[in-house]
């Protein structure tokens, strides 16, 4: 089949929605990608191109210097002061040159300007020139400044990621962020299945209203809590004498933080399991506790592990509860803190900012591609049941 | 950095161990002081029942426990704290609320805010309906979708590192390194400083949002519409409906619960968005929003507590409605159980 019958057989219709897939696909990916190029190119390339043009090479404009009078050799009548500009930068080609700098290009490689006074220089592609002058070269004309216009091929180098791992404070804040969110992931999966299984297989009074409460207090905005909390934080330290943030301080806020969503989501889980294998289990005289852990923990693998990677994300992407509740200085900054700290320090050098970004980005895009099923299965069971 | 690590690991397995430790002696315990095995029937009867009273709330207590102190006790404090000065101490009664009210940066913050709610959950919804209708009809659709929903997992301060790299400016004669700058040139524009542009550069920001939050949308709405019986679709074809139809009259009603829970997670996610403004614009030219307002002063020269608890508040009080709908719709669900 030709590629055209191909097309026809699709249809017009099918085409336009492939168009339209495809489109937004790569709207989505431009600007990530754009992260990803810069900070493996040049950090002088980043600001004279933009990184769309990094596998095309760049174009750069230098000054250099000709010869001096000493180099001179006479060629008939003519005096030659000859060399190459590009003396040692392998694999570049000069474009244009010129002699003012108001017109750093005026002249194409390989072209032979004219100057006045007799004087007349010839630049070509490979570096190479030839200075010529109608008489002897003096110290006035000798030694001149030129312009050149030289093309870069695509250069790519992991010096920026070695910069900001060692000396922008980054590899400290990775494992900052490491040593908040691991803990931050697991302790609240523990408490939060133990509450589900409560709320779902054990009879007690209150129970409805407690899963109203919880349902209504994921809609809580964090912001609520931070000035109490704060306080209470400063009061504890104070009245046992311990600094008010600290790692354990942010673990019990992220985990009670993510504590309504991650009953909601098990319980939903919890509840629809099959309600005979409990009742026989009970039957066979097994207490509740043996029940929740021989059974009920293993037969929730799926809902545990997409509430895991929600609560991860969260952890590892928040910037608020960071800021408050472990402070900002160095020894304690997360990732999210390093970068909105460099963004405002080093706003310009985006060979910086992007290979900082990429490294906060990397851990989530590795969990997030490596786990993406039991996410979206997490999702669904919390959003669409009843919906 | 080594030694932080170890200890890091270190105190995961303490905490985990603590935890599981919690509740495996809490229950021994209950188990001990309670028994059933001697002192007669009528006794073991009795413990029975009481192990089965106390229970529940050793498996709760936990959680309860810091349900209560982490969002309970803070919205009743938070609420005390309105009422009261600067340091929290003295009573000034509804000075706070009138300060916001007279304030041009909180009306200002308010506007945004609703800038923000009538863009960004209506922008998510849609984008995330439509691609999920046409993603389901190709055979790249996953890979397509999974490109779409990636965003979900980037920060909320990396993707505005990536998009003020977008948005990047160049003055003068210099190479545009901004996409959008270089876009504008490309087509005969002249290059602006997109962030700083009063009232439009709301619309900068949300972009950041909407990138993010489509995929969210799309994968939920794309579920519910594999849950749309065949049929009522076949029927449609069958009486001549075209696409456009098919889509409007006969899918859209039909998740339309699915699109309303859609709507109102992104709804309150804006309504808490903090980063993005923080980083991008820290609330300059004009483009301040409630929750960064909050979180300036609560630290700008020492913190104004009741300032702040009044915007805190009012954040809350934005959320109310949606937070009672969900405690209604669980209980229906419960109620279905």
């Amino acid at each position: 089949m030709t590629l055209s019958a191909r097309f026809l057989k699709i249809g017009p219709a099918r085409l336009f929605v492939h168009v339209c897939v495809l489109l937004i696909v790569i709207i989505w990916l431009i600007p990530t990608l754009g992260i990803f190029v810069s900070a493996v190119r040049d950090k002088d390339q980043i600001v004279v191109s933009g990184w769309w043009t990094a596998f095309a090479g760049s174009t750069r404009t230098v000054a250099a210097r000709l010869g001096t009078a000493d180099q001179q050799k006479q060629e008939g009548a003519t005096y030659v002061i000859s060399g190459n500009l590009l003396e040692g930068q392998d694999g570049r080609s000069l474009k244009a040159f010129g002699t003012r700098i108001q017109q750093p290009s005026a002249y194409q490689a390989g072209e032979t300007a004219n100057l006045g006074e007799g004087l007349s220089l010839q630049v070509n592609e490979d570096g190479t020139y030839r200075y010529m002058k109608n008489a002897a070269f003096t110290d006035d004309d000798a030694g001149r400044r030129v312009y050149v216009a030289v093309s870069t091929p695509p250069e790519f180098t992991l010096q920026n990621y070695k910069t900001v791992l060692t000396g922008e404070g980054i590899g400290q804040s990775f494992i900052n962020s490491l040593t908040v969110t691991i803990p931050a992931t697991i302790i609240p999966i523990l408490i939060a299945a133990f509450a589900a299984y409560a709320l779902s297989w054990m009879e007690f009074p209150g129970r409805a209203l407690l899963i109203a409460l919880v349902v209504g207090l994921i809609v809580v905005p964090l912001q609520m809590s931070l000035i109490p909390l704060l306080r209470l934080y400063n009061m504890v330290g104070s009245a046992f004498d311990v600094p008010s943030k600290t790692y354990p301080g942010i673990w019990l806020a992220h985990t009670a933080f993510g504590m309504p969503l991650a009953i909601f989501l098990l319980r939903a889980y919890i509840a629809g399991l099959p309600k005979e294998i409990i009742e026989s289990a009970r039957v066979d005289g097994a207490s509740d506790f043996e029940i929740f852990v021989r059974i009920v923990l293993p037969l929730s693998f799926p809902a545990l592990a997409s509430f895991a990677i929600f609560q991860f994300l969260w952890v590892w992407n928040d910037l608020l509860v960071a800021m408050v509740f472990l402070g900002t200085d160095r020894q304690h900054l997360v990732l999210t803190g390093a970068l909105n700290a460099l963004l405002g320090s080093r706003g310009g050098n985006w060979e910086i900012l992007t290979a900082s970004a990429f490294v906060t980005i990397v851990v989530p895009l590795l969990v997030f591609f490596g786990l993406q099923r039991y996410l979206v299965r997490g999702l669904l069971a919390g959003s669409v049941k009843g919906g | 950095m080594l030694s932080q690590i170890v200890s890091a690991l270190g105190v995961v397995v303490v905490a985990v161990f603590a935890c599981s430790a919690y509740f495996y002696f809490s229950n021994k315990i209950l188990d001990l002081a309670l028994p059933v095995k001697d002192g007669g029937m009528r006794a073991a009867t009795r413990n029975l029942n009481r192990r089965a009273m106390i229970r529940p709330w050793l498996f709760l207590g936990p959680a309860l426990f810091l349900l209560i102190v982490y969002l309970v006790y803070p919205v009743i404090a938070t609420l005390i704290l309105s009422f009261y000065d600067r340091s929290g101490s003295s009573f000034v009664g509804l000075a706070n609320y009138q300060w916001a009210f007279g304030d041009r940066e909180f009306r200002q913050s308010i506007l945004n805010n609703i800038l923000w709610l009538a863009v960004v959950p209506a922008a998510c919804t849609f984008f995330g309906l439509v691609i999920a209708v046409m993603t389901d009809r190709i055979w790249w659709g996953n890979i397509a979708k999974s490109i779409v929903f990636m965003p979900m997992a980037i920060s909320f301060v990396g993707a505005s590192v990536i998009w003020k790299f977008i948005y990047e400016y160049r003055g003068g004669n210099d190479v545009q390194i901004g996409l959008l700058n270089a876009i504008v040139q490309l087509f005969g524009g002249t290059p602006e400083v997109w962030i700083s542009v009063p009232f439009w550069n709301n619309f900068f920001l949300m972009v950041i949002l909407i990138w993010i939050q489509t995929g969210f949308a799309m994968v939920i709405l794309s579920a519910a519409l594999r849950g749309i019986p065949e049929e009522t679709i076949e029927a449609a074809v069958i009486d001549g409906a075209n696409g456009w139809q098919i889509f409007w009259r006969i899918m859209v009603p039909q998740i339309w619960g699915t699109i309303a829970v859609v709507w109102t997670t992104i709804t309150i996610l804006v309504l808490k968005v903090f980063d993005i403004v923080l980083t991008m614009t820290n609330g300059q030219w004009d483009s301040m929003v409630l929750a960064n307002l909050m979180f300036n002063w609560m630290f700008r020269g020492g913190g104004d507590s009741g300032r702040s608890a009044v915007i805190a508040l009012i954040i809350m009080l934005a959320v109310t409605p949606i937070m009672v709908w969900n405690v209604r719709r669980a209980n229906r669900e419960l109620g279905g159980n």
